[in-house]
């Protein structure tokens, strides 16, 4: 009997304290995969929130990239997830507002700042619900050491064949890596590899669109064509690529040890504070001089209110500002390579970045192809282009037979490829 | 608790037993039963529905999961077959040496043989990826010194070496504990028999392998055992070491890793907790034909000699 009361005791001591807790400041709580800009949340975003409204305050929480999407489901599905969401692009969001676990925020005012392109990432698939409120995009291209470049007298490439040129001259000068890029972790083949290259072939949006509908395959030129340049790059890669990773990839670069790195431009700040030669850009080559150019300017993230949230008025406060310029600019400026996808002209001063957000009035955008639909089933044709965009880089599966293997495990769930 | 007592129930037994039964049903008796029921159910439009054996037909029928699912089989027998060859003979032969009467530093040894096993899976694995590195690995330039060069390979990203230097890297990392095993078995043997052994002129290594082998053998199933049950529910060094897609080409993808990506999920790819528990019904079942192999056909078989 006595644990009885104790008990119940501790059990009214813990609701008066959380009692006592909304009375006082209302602290929001931010779930992120962005571990890298812990310290740009914590000394230039948040201050510049709270100061303007004061009472809330917001604590930013990430988890590691890789692990995000099943440490987020799990404590979604627990009930301990923070207020508020960062939103992976298309599908693992969708499935998160299909679950009820996000909240439709189309009557949130700040939304009216961006466009509709930007918010169809974080749309349902008739566009009647938007679920996040975009925050950037990244731009993929290559990142190359001007240095290095201006010793061996090479130009920026811009066609498939100078592109090549520029590598072989530099693999047989020996000083540099030409490329710096590993297969060891497989997104970096796919995501830096495939969907950096891939745009120009199946003329960006039109071919994504149409594997989409199912008037064009994987097996179709157009998608193997990347691959056959993939195929190329191994043999440009330094030793041992195949057990290089992500991080290494990175640290040869900014030592200065490689010429080319296939980058997005996510990449931008932390090379910024990293190198100490002067960094340049040039979007992915086309294959003949003259030709129209794609580049992937891919919707990556955003953010949502968690629909269990006991702070929802204050987190839709904080969403509402993260419509606005302020935050646009401090975000775009804090973080260079990471680009607004608000309605606001936002100036930038990182030369990089602006070299890469150049590109989107000289090229069509487009997003990866892999992300809208087509990795709903499984097996996953994301998971699966990783997995051939490095087997065909070590040359262990032909451009052919992974255009083939792919397409038949889409085929296999997708209806309008079958 | 006012009722009558019709018979006198022994009260501390059920509350001293009550701490250990409490808390062994919550974090083990009761996710195990929740798992396999589990297995039984699928996700169609936000509803939990009941399907009988259907994900098990999939695991098993259908193309594409029983490909990874016979993939991650086969590693993981690879994986224990690599550890029973060489840990558990090192384990053998180095508690052999250290039980050696005049060996000095015995200690020292034992210690130093011993910490790894202590270290967590993620340093093990962080580190001995930074070693075989190609590009800032010791193990490149240690095998220049010796003009080995040629030798080098990384290891870690070729399809046909990945697993089996994760498995020998998980040895190196347990080596310590059927060395201590059969150490502990190895003192526990009698002055007097190998004493009695050797006025029959069985001596040196003979009486290794007729007097003390053969009393160590019991500590050898055992080991066997704990080998297979651990390398069976592995997950840790390869995740550390190569991530939740177990490259290269799911080389060395194993059922922990394999549980791990259907479950929580990867990247694109969302979790499945109901395809997740029919795989981990599986290796829950595989585990259990092993370890009844064990107990009824080998256990029951070996000898056992009291002092």
């Amino acid at each position: 009997m006595t644990k009885k009361i104790t008990c119940a005791a501790l059990l009214a001591s813990t609701a008066l304290v959380a009692g006592s807790a909304m009375a006082q400041d209302v602290t929001l709580t931010i779930e992120s995969w962005r571990n890298d800009d812990l310290t740009l949340w914590q000394d230039k975003i948040i201050p510049a929130f709270e100061a303007a409204n004061p009472g809330i305050k917001v604590q930013f929480t990430p988890s590691a990239p890789a692990e995000y999407n099943a440490v987020l489901n799990s404590k979604l599905d627990a009930g301990s997830a923070g207020d508020l969401i960062t939103c992976r692009p298309f599908d693992a969001s969708l499935a998160l507002y299909d679950a009820g676990h996000l909240v439709d925020l189309n009557d949130l005012a700040g939304m009216a700042n961006f466009s509709d392109v930007a918010k169809s990432a974080w749309q349902t698939d008739d566009g009647a619900a938007t679920f996040c409120v975009p925050m950037a995009s990244v731009i993929h291209g290559f990142i190359y050491n001007k240095d290095a470049f201006e010793e061996l007298g090479i130009e920026a490439p811009a066609t498939e064949a100078e592109f090549f040129a520029a590598l072989d001259k530099i693999k047989e000068d020996g000083t540099y890596i030409p490329m710096a890029m590993g297969t060891n972790d497989q997104w970096e083949a796919a995501t830096m590899g495939y969907q950096n290259i891939g745009p120009n072939y199946w003329k960006g949006e039109e071919g994504r669109l149409a594997l989409i509908k199912g008037e064009q395959k994987l097996t179709d030129a157009q998608w193997i064509a990347p691959y056959e340049q993939l195929a190329k790059w191994g043999a440009y890669l330094g030793d041992g690529f195949e057990a290089q990773t992500y991080p290494d990839s990175q640290n040869i670069f900014t030592l200065g040890r490689a010429a080319i790195y296939p980058a997005g431009s996510w990449e931008i700040s932390g090379f910024n504070t990293q190198a100490d030669f002067e960094m340049g850009a040039f979007k992915p080559p086309v294959v003949n001089a003259g030709d129209t150019c794609y580049i992937s300017d891919h919707t990556d993230i955003a953010m949502g209110l968690n629909a269990a949230s006991p702070n929802a008025e204050a987190a839709r406060t904080f969403l509402d500002w993260m419509g606005t310029e302020e935050f646009a600019t401090i975000y775009a400026n804090a973080l260079p390579g990471f680009f607004s996808l608000s309605n606001h002209d936002v100036p930038m001063e990182d030369p990089l970045a602006q070299e890469f957000v150049s590109w989107r009035g000289e090229c069509e955008s487009t997003i990866r192809s892999t992300y809208q639909i087509l990795s709903r089933g499984t097996p996953n044709l994301e998971n699966e282009t990783w997995n051939a965009s490095a087997q065909v880089i070590k040359g262990a599966e032909s451009p052919a037979d992974a255009g083939k293997r792919l397409q038949d495990g889409l085929a296999s769930w997708y209806e309008p490829q079958q | 608790m006012s009722e009558p007592r019709s018979s006198r129930i022994r009260w501390h037994v059920l509350v001293f037993l009550a701490p250990a039964v409490i808390v062994y049903t919550a974090v083990m008796i009761f996710p195990l039963f929740n798992t396999l029921r589990l297995a039984l159910f699928t996700e169609i439009e936000q509803q939990r529905v009941f399907v009988g054996l259907q994900n098990f037909k999939t695991l098993f029928g259908d193309a594409i999961w029983s490909e990874q699912f016979w993939n991650a089989l086969g590693n993981n027998f690879w994986f224990f077959f690599i550890h029973m060859i060489v840990q558990n003979p090192i384990g053998v032969l180095l508690a052999a040496i250290l039980s050696h009467p005049r060996l000095r530093f015995a200690h020292l040894y034992r210690s130093a043989i011993f910490i790894p096993t202590i270290l967590s899976f993620v340093i093990v694995g962080f580190a001995w990826k930074l070693i075989l590195s190609p590009i800032w690995g010791i193990a490149p330039s240690m095998l220049d010194a010796v003009g080995l060069k040629s030798l080098y390979a990384p290891w870690l990203g070729k399809e046909e070496y990945a697993l089996t230097t994760l498995a020998l890297v998980s040895v190196w990392q347990f080596v310590g504990i059927p060395m201590m095993l059969i150490y502990a078995a190895l003192l526990s043997i009698p002055e007097e028999i190998l004493e009695a052994g050797e006025c029959d002129g069985i001596t040196g290594m003979s009486a290794f392998w007729k007097i003390k082998l053969p009393l160590i053998l019991p500590s050898i199933g055992i080991i066997s055992i704990l080998t297979f049950v651990g390398n069976f529910n592995a997950f840790d060094l390869i995740y550390a070491a190569q991530g939740a897609l177990a490259g290269p080409d799911f080389s060395t993808d194993i059922l922990g890793t394999f549980l791990y990506r259907t479950f929580f999920g990867f990247q694109l790819q969302l979790g499945d907790p109901h395809m997740g528990s029919a795989i981990a019904t599986a290796m829950f079942v595989i585990i259990l034909i092993g370890v009844c192999i064990y107990l009824f056909g080998i256990q029951t078989r070996l000898r056992r000699y009291q002092f």
